[in-house]
Formats: structure tokens, sequence, C-alpha cells
């Protein structure tokens, strides 16, 4: 599904991966988790193809695709969608629209028909429902004005309607409450599927209570230090990232 | 120079036709420049009545002495308006294309993206043999719509024809919102204006239609120096539609039109225009000045006038779509959105000169900048120290697109009565690259995350156009940047 061999990336010209090595199988839930700065954030940008992320060395294949050079388009046609930690406003744009513009989009560069308004109205507020996301709020400008948990739900709702091969979640935990952590946990549980990868990135052991990963890897300095079940998460809980950090220096 | 041969000029002079060229009146081309003869060939052609013909004479009496502005912020080449051609017949069938083979495949291309139906197409790209009543199948849509019209009371016809049918309405109103002194263009358009629409909407008559689609599908021959008038009687309501979406090319580099409405006791009117003059290329080159004069006047109590313009052409705008609140209770609105890109220049705004009591202003401009264009927004908001209780709102945002383009937004405001409301709010921003990003990461390509993200910031001034040209002119923002980034 998903392999990365020695990745090595730049942004304004800083090495920010340094030979970042990882291998997700279809259906597996990944965790990275790492100390602020360990390049967490700027993993799902290069993974995802934003400007001003520079691959330097190494690869990354997506379905046995080397994307490096793709669009980030391109590779959420191929079916990756990245959860933002931060999820942008857009004013003037409805939820609605901006949705139906990105599942067509992307539908539309796989080769297939477009899905008509009528269709696409009842099956967003058939997801929405399982979100909590009000018809209300589908009808608001894309997050603006919307609460923390608001754009988080809604970012699950995306995830939700684009049904991606490979869900990239940057800290979808960052600034919920323990009930709206529980609600975009179910959410993303439900979306768990043998077709589906997930890698989750979170600072926090908490996230990993709801969201069980199969596998737990621990970045620092650019690179995955160390790799094991979900109880190493509960391990970094308890003793924090300084024994790795010796550890690997 | 001896006697004889001085002589022998001057008799041969006399010989010379009247209006000061060989030619006679049949011909379908002035000679290029302006001169009073020239002005009485226009007159002529058009046959219109003698007070028509003194009219445009003091205009270009007045028009003699006046100097171009210089106060906007845009750059062109000085014009010489003694190359320019004053009067053109429209052309005729034999140059006109064949099939829409024969027509620039860059022009329906654009055609294509907008959606407009193939034989609309064809009249648009001035296609032989493509009548109007052809355009819609069967039934011919233009005879019903002027027999509703007509039952209605309702003349909508060009101003010249205006001229021969009700010329007392015409003499009435013409000139009097837009003085023939006005501006050194409005000026030199009362002198020589080649054609327009006239519109009169009898009291107490809502008009049955939006004057759109008819007009669209009529408005090819209006020529650079275009002349409206729209009346709007006691308690009448109207809503206009000028200009097209799809592309509009001309040989003509020059346009300048003016537009005057008139709107008497609880009359209203809502004039919107979508510009898509050519723009010149990539590069800056060719393109149209448009500088128009647009003004309403809200004449009596109660009235109102909406302006909601989309400008996306022309290589130079400049264009002031004006509200004279004169009665009391009036109201004016001014809804914008200009885009600008590649070199393209537009100074652009609105002026609203609150006279009455209790009048209400509201001005919303969306200005879109990208490539190395420059976009300005120019606005005055004007109270009378005897305009009592008036308010105005005005928002004005501007956006800039990569970073070679410009935004400036100049407010005029002048009240001299203590007890006028007045509110400016105005932003800047940048097109984030953030935003962008997030849209393309969703799997939407750059340019149509860019036309979403613009069409998003538009969005209040696109609501106010009439629904049947709010999703094309979407379609036309998009057009309008392409190119713009990456």
């Amino acid at each position: 599904m998903l392999e990365i061999k020695g990745l090595r990336a730049e942004v304004d010209g800083k090495e920010i991966l340094q030979g970042l090595s990882l291998s997700m199988k279809a259906g597996e839930v990944h965790a990275i988790m790492g100390p602020n700065g360990s390049g967490k954030s700027t993993l799902s940008y290069v993974l995802s193809g934003r400007d001003g992320y520079d691959v330097t060395g190494g690869s990354m294949t997506f379905q046995g695709k080397d994307i490096t050079a793709l669009d980030p388009e391109e590779r959420a046609a191929m079916g990756m969608f990245l959860g933002f930690q931060y999820p942008l406003e857009i004013p003037g744009v409805p939820t609605m629209t901006f949705l139906r513009t990105a599942l067509n989009a992307q539908r539309k560069a796989r080769g297939d028909e477009e899905m008509d308004a009528p269709t696409f109205l009842r099956l967003a507020r058939e997801k929405a429902k399982l979100l909590n996301v009000s018809n209300e709020m589908l009808k608001r400008p894309l997050n603006v004005g919307f609460s923390g948990g608001e754009k988080k739900r809604n970012e699950i709702l995306q995830m939700a309607l684009l049904e991606p091969t490979l869900a990239i979640l940057d800290e979808t935990d960052s600034g919920l409450d323990i009930d709206a952590l529980k609600v975009v946990a179910e959410g993303v549980n439900a979306l768990r599927s043998p077709e589906r990868s997930m890698l989750v990135i979170t600072h926090y052991q908490r996230l990993l209570d709801y969201i069980v990963p199969d596998h737990v890897h621990v970045l620092a300095n650019g690179r995955i230090i160390k790799s094991g079940d979900k109880s190493l998460a509960h391990e970094l809980e308890k003793n924090g990232y300084d024994q790795f950090l010796t550890d690997a220096a | 120079m001896a006697a004889t041969e001085e002589t022998i000029e001057d008799v041969s002079a006399l010989e010379k036709y009247k209006y000061g060229f060989v030619t006679d009146v049949e011909s379908e081309l002035a000679p290029k420049g302006l001169n009073e003869d020239i002005i009485r060939f226009i007159s002529a052609k058009k046959d219109e009545p003698e007070w028509m013909l003194e009219w445009r004479l003091e205009a270009y009496r007045r028009w003699l002495e006046m100097t171009e502005p210089k106060w906007a912020m845009v750059n062109y080449p000085e014009i010489d308006f003694q190359d320019l051609y004053y009067y053109a017949a429209p052309k005729s069938d034999d140059d006109r294309p064949e099939t829409l083979d024969d027509v620039d495949p860059e022009l329906l291309v654009t055609y294509e993206k907008l959606g407009i139906p193939l034989r609309e197409q064809e009249l648009l790209a001035g296609v032989k043999n493509v009548a109007v009543d052809a355009v819609f199948d069967s039934v011919s849509v233009v005879t019903t719509f002027k027999e509703k019209l007509a039952e209605a009371g309702v003349i909508f016809c060009p101003i010249s024809e205006a001229l021969q049918t009700h010329p007392e309405l015409v003499k009435k109103y013409l000139g009097t919102v837009v003085p023939v002194t006005d501006n050194f263009y409005a000026t030199l358009n009362s002198a020589v204006f080649s054609d327009g629409s006239f519109v009169y909407i009898p009291p107490g008559v809502r008009c049955p239609m939006e004057l759109s689609t008819y007009f669209r599908i009529n408005e090819a021959k209006t020529g650079q120096f275009e002349r409206t008038l729209i009346i709007a009687d006691k308690g009448s309501y109207v809503s206009y539609l000028e200009g097209c979406t799809a592309p509009m090319r001309d040989e003509n580099q020059l346009h300048a039109a003016v537009v005057e409405l008139v709107a008497l006791e609880d009359a209203e009117i809502k004039y919107s225009t979508v510009q898509n003059w050519f723009p010149g290329d990539e590069n800056g080159k060719g393109g149209i000045y448009n500088f128009v004069t647009k003004r309403g006047d809200c004449r009596e109590a109660n009235a109102k006038i909406s302006w909601t313009q989309v400008e996306t052409g022309s290589a130079v705008t400049w264009k002031y779509p004006s509200c004279i609140l004169r009665g009391d209770n009036t109201s004016g609105e001014f809804y914008s959105i200009a885009i600008t890109n590649n070199y393209q220049q537009a100074d652009t705004g609105t002026k609203m000169i609150h006279l009455g009591r209790n009048t209400k202003s509201r001005i919303i401009s969306k200005g879109i900048s990208a490539g190395k264009a420059q976009s300005t927004y120019r606005g005055l908001v004007n109270v009378h120290p005897k305009a009592a209780n008036a308010r105005n709102y005005t928002q004005c945002d501007s956006l800039l697109i990569g970073d070679t383009c410009g935004a400036h937004t100049v407010p005029y405001i002048e009240s001299r009565n203590a007890g006028a409301q007045i509110e400016h709010e105005a932003t800047t921003s940048k097109l984030s690259d953030e935003q962008l990003f997030y849209c393309r990461q969703r799997g939407i390509g750059e340019e149509e995350a860019v036309a979403l993200l613009v069409n998003g910031f538009c969005k209040d001034v696109l609501q106010e156009l009439p629904m049947e040209f709010a999703v094309e002119a979407q379609k036309l923002v998009a057009i309008s940047l392409e190119g713009s980034v990456g």
C-alpha cells in the first residue's frame, strides 16, 4: 500500500526528514508518535505533495506507484486523504459545494461519472448524520465559524465521502475535548476496513485508546527510531520520549 | 500661393460633399477623425430630429474645450482622437463567417467552457444566416417577448428607434442624469453616440421579464459609443442586464459608453452588467479601453437603484456607476466584482450622492488582481447638508493572486451633515497557499481550486445577479483567472 524508503525532505533548505522508512499494508492502522519538531506534520505534507516540501532523497511509492512527482490532486485521486491538524476556512463556499466539487473532481480524475446533485445530497446527509454534522452546518461556508470539534468532524465527514485507501490523520485529537474526541474516533473506526489503511499522527497516547493501532512508530529527528505494537504507545506515555532520543543519539 | 490657385482650391472645396468628405450618406463608414461634419453625418444617417443634431454639436463644441482626465490609476498610450472612426455600419452578411468552423477556435473554446448552447454560439460569433428568431428552435422567444412587453406598455428598443417613435420621452430625459458636459468621455459620447437601448416602464408596471435574454442576443451591433437611457416611471420596476459572459471582440479599441437611469417615485431599477471585452493578450498587447459613465438618479421619493457589475474584460477600465439619491427615502446599491489578470488595469467604484432625507446607500466591492494587473477601488460617499439621517455602508475587499499584481483602495467620504452614519470596511488579502493546498489535497485541481476560492470571495456580489447569469458569471470568474497560478 505505502512504501517509504530512506525518505529525505527539506523545507526552506532545512532537512526535516532524514532517511525515514515506513511500510504499510492494506487495512493496517499505524500510529506515528513523536515530540514537537520531530517532523510529524512534515511527513504528512511530504506524503500529500504540498509545495515547498521538497524530496531530496529516498523514495515513496503508493499502491506500487512512485508518487514523488505527482501533484496533490493526483495523489488524492489515487485515494490519499489528509485530515488536517488545522482545517482551513474557505469563506463563501458552502460546505456542501466544496464536498461535491472535491468528490466529483476525484471521480473525474479516475474516469468515473460525476455524481449528480440529488444523489450526492442524499449521500452527504446520510454520512453527516453518523458524524453529528447537521444539515445547517453543511450549508455554512466551509469551516467558517466552526468550533474546533466541528472542524474535525467535518474532516472525518470528508474522509467518509471521499473513501480514501490511505487516510493520514494529522493530530486529529488536538483541540478536542473528550466527548468530541469520542465522536471523531467513532467516525474513524467506522471507516476502518481491510482495503483502507490509516496513518494516525499524534502527540498523545490518548487518541490511541479510541483508535487502536496495529503498529506504533516513534519519530524523532526525521527518522523512525523505534517501532512496536500498541503497547509502545503506553510505554511512551509512561516514560516520555527522552529514553528513545538518548538511545538513538 | 498665387491668388488664382487659391481661388481654384476654394471653389473645389465648395464642390466637395457637404459632410466634408467624398462619400455619400449611403456610405457604410465615415472617414477617420472627428469634426462637425462627421457629427452631421452620423445624425443624418440615423435620420435624427434637428434638436438631436444640435445637442450633439453642442456636446462636440464643449468637448473641444475639455482635456482627458488623468487622475485614474491607469496607464495607457495617448489616444489620438483624430485617428479613430466614429461611424461604421454594422457588418454586412458577406463579412460574416459561414459556419462556426470559420470562427477563431480560441473563442469557441471559451464558449464551450461557459456552457453556451451551440445555436447561441453561432449567433454570438455572428455566423451568417443565423437570425435571432432561429436560436430558440420552433418557438420564437423574441416575438413572444415583444408581445409581452407591448402588452405591459413597456417601451424597449434601440435609442435610435426611440428618437423616431418617442422623441418627446428621449428629449425629456436624455442628458438629465449625465449632463452633456459631465466629463471628457461622456461629452464625447454625447457628440458621437452610435446606438444603445431605450427603456421606458409606465407607471405602476412591473416589467414582466428580465430585460436580459432578449438583450443579450440583440446586443452585437451597439458599437463603441453606446448610449442607454432607462426610465422607470412612478411605482414601476425593471431589471436589466447588459453585456454577456461570452468574450466580445471588437476592432475599435476605445469604448466610451453612457448609461442614464431615472427612477421616479416608488420606482426601482436593477441594472446588472457583465463586461467581458477583449482584455489584451497575456503580454498586454491589444485590448479594449473602456471609459464608461453610468449614473442613476433616484429622482423622487422612495426610488431605488441597484447596480451590479462583473468586470472581467478590457485592458483598461474606468467606470463608476453612481447613484444620486435626490428623493427622500431613496436608496442606492453598488455591488461589484472586478477581476484583472495579466496586464489589465481597472479603476472602478461608485459615487453615492445623498441629497434627500433618510437616504441609504450600500457598496460592496470585490477586487481581484492576478498576474501583473492593477486594480483600484475608487468610491465617493457624499452627504449633502440637507440629507438628514443619511446612511452608508461600504465594504471593500481586495484579493491578490501572486506577488506581481496590485490592489488599491481610494475611498472619499464627504459628509456635511453631522447626523450621517457612514461605515467603511476594507480588507486586502492574498489568495492563501494553505487554502489552495487544502483544496488540492481533496482532489480539486489548481485552477478549479482558484476558481472555487475566488467565487467564494465574490459570493456576496454574485448572489445579486439575476439567477440565469449567476452560474455563467461563476464560470467566467474561473476562465478570467486561468493561468494566474502555478
